[in-house]
């Protein structure tokens, strides 16, 4: 049953890449990446139970971490052109 | 008899984990911008991710495995604790952008709401 | 309150569901990486109310499966639209006054807006929330106004 799953969770990669493909913003391809991110960490799940030796959960919490720092770095790299700076201080919060 | 009951509740839950993840992968493609996109990608990381982990769960604690199935919790507690930022920085930094938000009616914004 | 016991305990719980090991080396390794983790934190001087809010968890016992519930419905809803053959959205920006009192509930508020899909926060200026709704419905509702009321309940009268 967790073939399904795994199936499933293949389908809509390749649906999600299409829209990285196509996407017409980089922010399109940005939130495409990040959804194919997610999508990974399912997989990697599904696919220890479905090799009946589910060791390579630590891998999905591990690519959790890096989806999202990833997804922030490259936000930040289109929106300034460069990681190292800081940005600018509003009034209020964020 | 208690292992039919768990299994059919781990097919559910895998099933309809799989439904949300489709549907809302559907929308990624059907949907019209990029702020609307968001709100499939949400159902992905929210329902889809959270129901199909779930059912894993399910399955490893009747499985006996219980390190197995406190670690689906911290994977799915993690997911649910960043995907709500990364969304928000994509909008952030797509209205920054200068990408205006798709309408029905043309013009940008609503105003004239105090409250929900 | 001092934080950086909890820290120390939540780290050291977190090092022993990932490794799993308890001889004697593996042990030490975990303490003397989470006292290294709890040096840097406290040295950076970000170990205060809002990094660690160990005082909200008893109250968030009956937010997050309320919140759980919530996420549920809105999905089934963003779910109906997706699958209905031509795609009606009405997609808008709306902007209103929150009435938490800190950024820790402002930030809870914003995450908990997102999180359930049909709204997104796109920016937060003081109290003043600016959220993008797929369809109008989605933020008129009364629902938005119970989650304000109850993240401003979750966030206490400490502030």
């Amino acid at each position: 049953m967790f073939a399904v799953s795994a199936a499933a969770v293949l389908v809509c990669m390749v649906l999600v890449m299409l829209r990285a493909v196509l996407g017409p913003t980089a922010y399109d391809r940005v939130l495409a990446l990040n959804n194919i991110g997610t999508k990974t960490v399912v997989l990697i799940a599904v696919l220890g139970f479905v090799n009946g030796r589910p060791d390579f959960l630590d891998l999905a919490l591990a690519y959790a971490l890096i989806n999202f720092i990833g997804t922030i770095a490259v936000l930040k790299y289109i929106e300034y052109g460069d990681l190292g700076v800081s940005a600018p201080r509003e009034t209020g919060t964020e | 008899m208690m292992g039919g009951i768990v299994n059919a509740v781990v097919w559910v839950l895998l099933i309809s984990g799989g439904f949300f993840m489709v549907t809302g992968a559907l929308g990624m493609v059907r949907l019209p911008d990029v702020f609307t996109r968001m709100h499939a990608a949400g159902m992905v990381d929210t329902m889809g991710a959270g129901l199909t982990l779930a059912g894993l769960c399910i399955y490893s604690l009747h499985d006996g495995a219980g390190l197995v199935a406190v670690r689906l919790v911290l994977v799915l507690a993690f997911l649910w604790f960043t995907s709500p930022i990364a969304t928000h920085a994509v909008a952030k930094a797509a209205l920054s952008g200068g990408t205006t938000p798709y309408t029905t009616h043309g013009d940008g914004e609503r105003e004239g709401r105090d409250r929900p | 309150m001092n934080r950086a016991p909890w820290l120390w305990a939540i780290l050291f719980a977190l090092w022993l569901v990932l490794s799993w090991h308890f001889t004697g080396l593996f042990l030490f390794f975990g303490v003397v990486t989470c006292s290294i983790a709890v040096f840097v934190v406290a040295r950076m001087g970000v170990l205060d109310r809002e990094s660690l809010p160990v005082h909200l968890a008893w109250r968030a016992v009956t937010y997050v499966p309320w919140l759980v519930w919530e996420i549920f419905k809105s999905n089934v809803r963003v779910a109906r639209i997706i699958l209905s053959p031509r795609i009606r959205v009405d997609p808008s920006i709306v902007h209103f006054q929150a009435s938490q009192r800190t950024d820790l509930g402002r930030f809870i508020y914003a995450n908990s807006i997102t999180l359930t899909p049909g709204t997104v926060t796109t920016g937060i200026v003081g109290d003043d929330f600016e959220v993008h709704a797929i369809v109008q419905e989605e933020i008129d509702g009364s629902e938005e106004n119970i989650m304000n009321r109850r993240v401003a309940r979750l966030e206490g009268e400490a502030g």
